[in-house]
């Protein structure tokens, strides 16, 4: 995975989310990572996606009819 | 001699290789909790869970698979979708031939204060949607319909039940426990809102598993029975009020579900209408046979192409389970008399408090299968004629 000094998480409502989202990303070919999520960001003790920010445009496209909350973490 | 299985309206045997093949799967290299931790072996098995849950919504024509949420069985989505929704005063609609999964959780509401109307059927066990319809008033809230009943198979025009529904902007809650995977079911063609199924009948998936769909404007008033742990929002002591989530309180049944979803991609690798189209031969077949044996009382629509697999018959003067152990000890045939928890039903053909018996081959029974079984029940119906 080509992750240069910033990345970006995707944080959704459920796992089931989450990893629907994940098929939805791995079959566009965007390159991903599911990793728990960072405990300064959420104390949820669930997973969440890690992707490059230069997806954002194509993720926020593909993933508006996936599912109905996702919310964007640029770290 | 081996076994000829005809009881798959209680449960299908045998599964697919596939779905025991999946089984193992998770047990030897995945195992882990689904949705709960971050580890590999966690992610792995919430990807199962999402597999399952995409090949049913592909099965039942959802397009968001989140809206699938799954139980331990047919029964417990049913029970969400009444003790979950009703409340005294609402006026609800339901059937003469629903099984005990909707009749008891209803009539016990009943005496909480809700107003139950039963639709009565044909004897042949048809309803009429007119009769629901005319059946509706200003507290209606919700119709909730077997798509095919457990005692004679007959499927219901859940299409037509379905647009009544709609246009009246009441929720229309269907029991699928004998169709879906052996019946085509699609959700928007029939509109429907509330979809209960089970994952061990025809969608071939291990006991424990059901599940159910709703729709999005329905899941916001239906309140969870059970609250719990979903692995999300962990931070909060309110329950979650998203899909699935809002109904799936408590680690979910991850190595059933991983069954089941290698169940439903079996049945949607080979198509609904050919699985159809086999199950229909057969049971056209078994009607047939049936009706020519004399002294037998086949009951129900007798005829294949408006039914599931699940025929039943009588013999004059002998008890349906005297005919079941004989099939059994004697012919090694398994089949399932009495009233099969639809007391209701039996009571809308006239074969209620004795029962029936009730023969349902499935998609692995064979022709060869059908022949056995009739020539057994030729035998013990001769023999009766000749006492």
């Amino acid at each position: 995975m080509n992750v240069s000094k910033s990345y970006m998480i995707l944080l959704f409502d459920s796992t089931s989310a989450t990893l629907l989202a994940e098929k939805v990303l791995k079959k566009e070919g965007i390159p991903i990572k599911i990793i728990p999520v960072p405990r300064h960001i959420s104390s949820d003790c669930g997973v969440c996606i890690r992707v490059s920010p230069q997806d954002r445009e194509k993720i926020e496209e593909l993933l508006a009819d996936v599912v109905d909350r996702a919310e964007i973490c640029v770290l | 001699m081996s076994v000829i299985y005809m009881d798959n309206a209680a449960t299908s045997w045998p599964k697919p290789a596939e779905t025991m093949a999946a089984i193992n799967h998770y047990n030897d290299m995945i195992g882990g909790s689904p949705g709960r931790s971050g580890h590999r072996l966690s992610v792995d098995a919430g990807r199962c869970v999402i597999d399952a849950r995409e090949a049913l919504a592909e099965l039942f024509g959802i397009s968001n698979p989140l809206r699938i949420v799954f139980t331990g069985n047919a029964t417990e989505a049913l029970n969400i979708a009444i003790f979950g929704f009703l409340a005294a005063g609402d006026h609800v609609i339901t059937s003469g031939m629903e099984h005990n999964s909707v009749m008891r959780p209803l009539r016990a509401l009943e005496q909480q204060g809700v107003d139950v109307t039963v639709i009565p059927c044909s004897p042949r066990g048809e309803i009429d949607p007119g009769d629901v319809e005319k059946a509706i008033g200003a507290a209606t809230r919700a119709i909730y319909l077997t798509h095919a009943s457990n005692v004679t198979g007959t499927i219901m025009p859940i299409a037509d039940v379905g647009a009544i529904a709609r246009e009246k902007g009441i929720m229309f809650c269907v029991d699928a426990a004998q169709s879906a995977g052996a019946v085509p079911l699609d959700v928007e063609d029939m509109k429907i809102d509330f979809l209960a199924f089970t994952g061990h009948k025809s969608l071939f998936g291990p006991q424990g598993t059901g599940g159910f769909y709703v729709a999005d404007g329905f899941a916001k008033n239906i309140r969870p029975i059970m609250m719990g742990g979903t692995g999300s929002r962990s931070e909060s002591e309110e329950h979650p009020d998203f899909l699935p989530d809002k109904f799936e309180p408590g680690t979910v049944n991850g190595i059933g579900i991983a069954g089941l979803g290698a169940g439903v991609r079996f049945i949607l690798d080979r198509g609904v209408d050919h699985i159809r189209n086999h199950e229909m031969g057969l049971t056209d077949m078994l009607i047939l046979g049936l009706g020519e044996i004399p002294g037998v009382v086949v009951h129900g629509g007798r005829d294949a192409r408006r039914q599931t697999t699940a025929v039943s018959f009588s013999i004059e003067t002998v008890s349906p389970a005297a005919i079941a152990l004989i099939l059994d000890e004697e012919y090694q045939i398994m089949s399932r008399p009495g009233l099969q928890c639809a007391p209701a039903a039996h009571r809308t053909i006239g074969t209620f408090p004795v029962g029936t018996v009730r023969l349902s081959p499935g998609y692995f029974t064979s022709e060869d299968d059908i022949g056995r079984a009739l020539s057994a029940i030729a035998a013990i119906a001769g023999r009766i004629v000749r006492l």
